[in-house]
């Protein structure tokens, strides 16, 4: 991977100056400490893996060692202005509540996901009869991270269900060293989406169940 | 004299004393009783700056003491407890910063505590010593700061014991400290952890030669003392350590005895470390700093920990070690979250470490790296002057 990932260019784009971002699942900062040196934001984030932790702090950042799955739960409402999930939705165990924890704790969240009905893996799978592996998917069905894969449409569906708004969306691929599609049917041709979610706070009634 | 110093370590050093609190400005104590002259082993290592911002205050655990890191003498055998942290180049870097180490009060390490002569009776204290909590302990160090012309710590940092001291100024100084860095510790005593300590404390009383604590100049508890050190360093280590460094090995032997004479050599490396113990360390001591810890919680009076970390404003590093059962990493966890509720600037590191709560000690690599990286961070962001190279 050569340069800035383009869905790091992307992040950095849709985040503005000077915000406090909490990044999910932020692994060794490389996004969390390029949007603290170009955009000045105050940024903490959450890792599980030892590893990740230690090259945050070497990368001079401020970071907890911590399981997304429960990490939320302690953070006053509205603690942050932006909350990143990138690439990491799929590998919690309760997508679900990670998302409305992060629309809670967050004015507004940041979601990278891959979009499980590309057409690379829907051939792959049609043709191969064989679950989906590609260059950014490159895991074996038994030993990979990522458990909870959805579509565009899926993830789209689920937010009009859930009240949740969709501000922007960026449709990526990782063709030509990474590029924006600006073209239509994404959920055939979009690999992944990077998308800007809010949600107004529901009142205390709402959230009790 | 000047000699080499070794790579590493901060070669020869000399334990210091400082006396403050002087009748009639005796320091007043948390659990009641005034305490004064008062009296405050330390050492230092690097130097200070020119505007006095570059000190790191080092905070020993229950046996510790002030002599955190290199040799009184060049053949010295035994460098300070945490000379693999301390030094040119080391986690904390005796080039960028200077560092000074105290004996706790209530200690036996040249700092007050219940050995010291009472000044009214001109006899050992014994158990006429007040009681002493982690926070006089850190209001005593205040004095000692104060003294050294040092109004803001650059950090405080400390394992165990010295952890609960790293949050206790934190929360008593927060204008003092710019970085705190409490590892491998607690923001209060659990039932289990004062159980332990209450086994040693009996241990100590139940032996004949405690009497009532007199026994200064006579035949001191031994038996008891190494009793409480046996049982203090099961906890240190882990399950897993232990496997590692003795198994089921015998020793001195090749076949089991069938006797009540030490066969293992788990057995025979207790009994040593029991013994080695009572060589250094004093009784009553063991007895007024178990009970210190045993007192700390930080979320009183409110019962809220959260409440209690309000007017914190340092910047924090917490370290905890997977495989540290006696202060395991969930309590290190309570501080992270009640730190972090307050909106500190906390970065939280579980290291996978297999030797127990006597990692913060032993395991110095990863932790090393890691206080390095932090602190480094912190002195740059805050334009600590680190002192000029050379001599």
């Amino acid at each position: 991977m050569q340069g800035t990932r383009i869905d790091y260019s992307v992040i950095l784009g849709l985040i503005p100056a000077g915000k406090k971002v909490l990044d999910l699942g932020c692994g060794d900062g490389t996004l969390l400490a390029g949007l603290v040196q170009t955009k000045g934001v105050i940024g903490r984030g959450i890792e599980i893996s030892e590893e990740g932790v230690r090259a945050c702090i070497a990368k001079g950042l401020t970071v907890l060692q911590g399981d997304i799955d429960e990490g939320l739960r302690d953070y006053p409402d509205r603690s942050f202005d932006y909350i990143i999930l990138n690439q990491t939705l799929q590998a919690v165990k309760k997508p679900d509540v990670v998302l409305s924890e992060m629309l809670r704790v967050g004015e507004k969240a940041v979601v990278g996901l891959p979009n499980f009905a590309f057409w690379r893996m829907r051939l792959y799978l049609l043709f191969n009869g064989r679950m989906p592996k590609t260059d950014f998917l490159p895991y074996d069905w038994y030993d990979t991270p990522n458990i909870h894969f959805c579509s565009i449409l899926d993830f789209e569906e689920y937010c009009g269900r859930k009240s949740i708004t969709v501000e922007k969306r960026v449709c990526l691929s990782t063709d030509r060293g990474g590029r924006v599609l600006k073209g239509a049917r994404p959920n055939l041709f979009a690999e992944s989406a990077v998308y800007l979610l809010s949600r107004r706070m529901p009142a205390a009634s709402e959230r009790a169940g | 004299m000047p000699h080499r110093k070794e790579p590493g370590s901060v070669g020869v050093v000399k334990k210091k004393q400082f006396t403050c609190c002087e009748p009639p400005h005796e320091l007043e104590l948390e659990g009641g009783g005034r305490l004064g002259p008062i009296t405050i082993a330390y050492e230092t290592y690097g130097r200070l700056n020119k505007d006095r911002t570059n000190a790191l205050l080092i905070l020993h655990a229950l046996s510790g003491d002030a002599h955190a890191a290199g040799k009184y003498f060049a053949e010295d055998a035994k460098p300070g407890w945490w000379d693999n942290t301390i030094g040119p180049g080391k986690a904390f870097d005796t080039d960028k910063f200077y560092v000074i180490c105290s004996n706790v009060i209530g200690g036996c390490q040249g700092s007050t505590g219940p050995s010291s002569i009472h000044p009214a009776t001109g006899k050992p204290f014994a158990l006429s010593f007040p009681i002493v909590t982690v926070n006089d302990m850190v209001r005593a160090q205040a004095r000692l700061v104060d003294h050294l012309g040092i109004e803001r710590l650059f950090a405080v940092a400390g394992g165990s014991m010295g952890g609960m001291q790293a949050l206790q100024w934190a929360v008593s100084y927060p204008d003092r400290v710019l970085a705190s860095i409490p590892i491998a510790t607690t923001a209060k005593h659990s039932p289990q952890q004062i159980a332990f300590n209450q086994v040693g404390r009996a241990a100590i009383m139940a032996d004949p030669n405690f009497a009532d604590g007199e026994y200064y100049g006579r035949e001191v508890p031994k038996d008891g003392l190494a009793l409480a050190r046996m049982v203090g360093h099961i906890t240190y280590l882990s399950d897993d350590s232990m496997h590692e460094k003795f198994g089921r090995r015998l020793r001195g032997k090749k076949t089991l005895g069938y006797s009540f004479n030490l066969d293992f050599e788990v057995e025979t490396y207790l009994r040593y470390k029991g013994d080695a113990f009572v060589s250094r360390f004093d009784a009553n001591s063991y007895l007024y700093i178990t009970k210190a810890i045993d007192y700390f919680d930080l979320s009183l009076p409110s019962g809220s920990l959260v409440k209690a970390l309000e007017k914190v404003r340092s910047k924090f590093l917490v370290i905890s070690f997977k495989s540290d059962w006696l202060y395991p990493p969930y309590q290190s966890k309570e501080i992270v979250k009640a730190l972090m509720v307050n909106g500190v600037d906390i970065t939280y590191c579980e290291i996978d470490s297999r030797y127990g709560h006597d990692a913060f000690l032993l395991d110095a690599g990863e932790m090393s790296k890691i206080i390095r990286n932090f602190l480094e961070n912190v002195a740059v962001r805050n334009g600590i002057a680190f002192p000029a190279a050379g001599a």
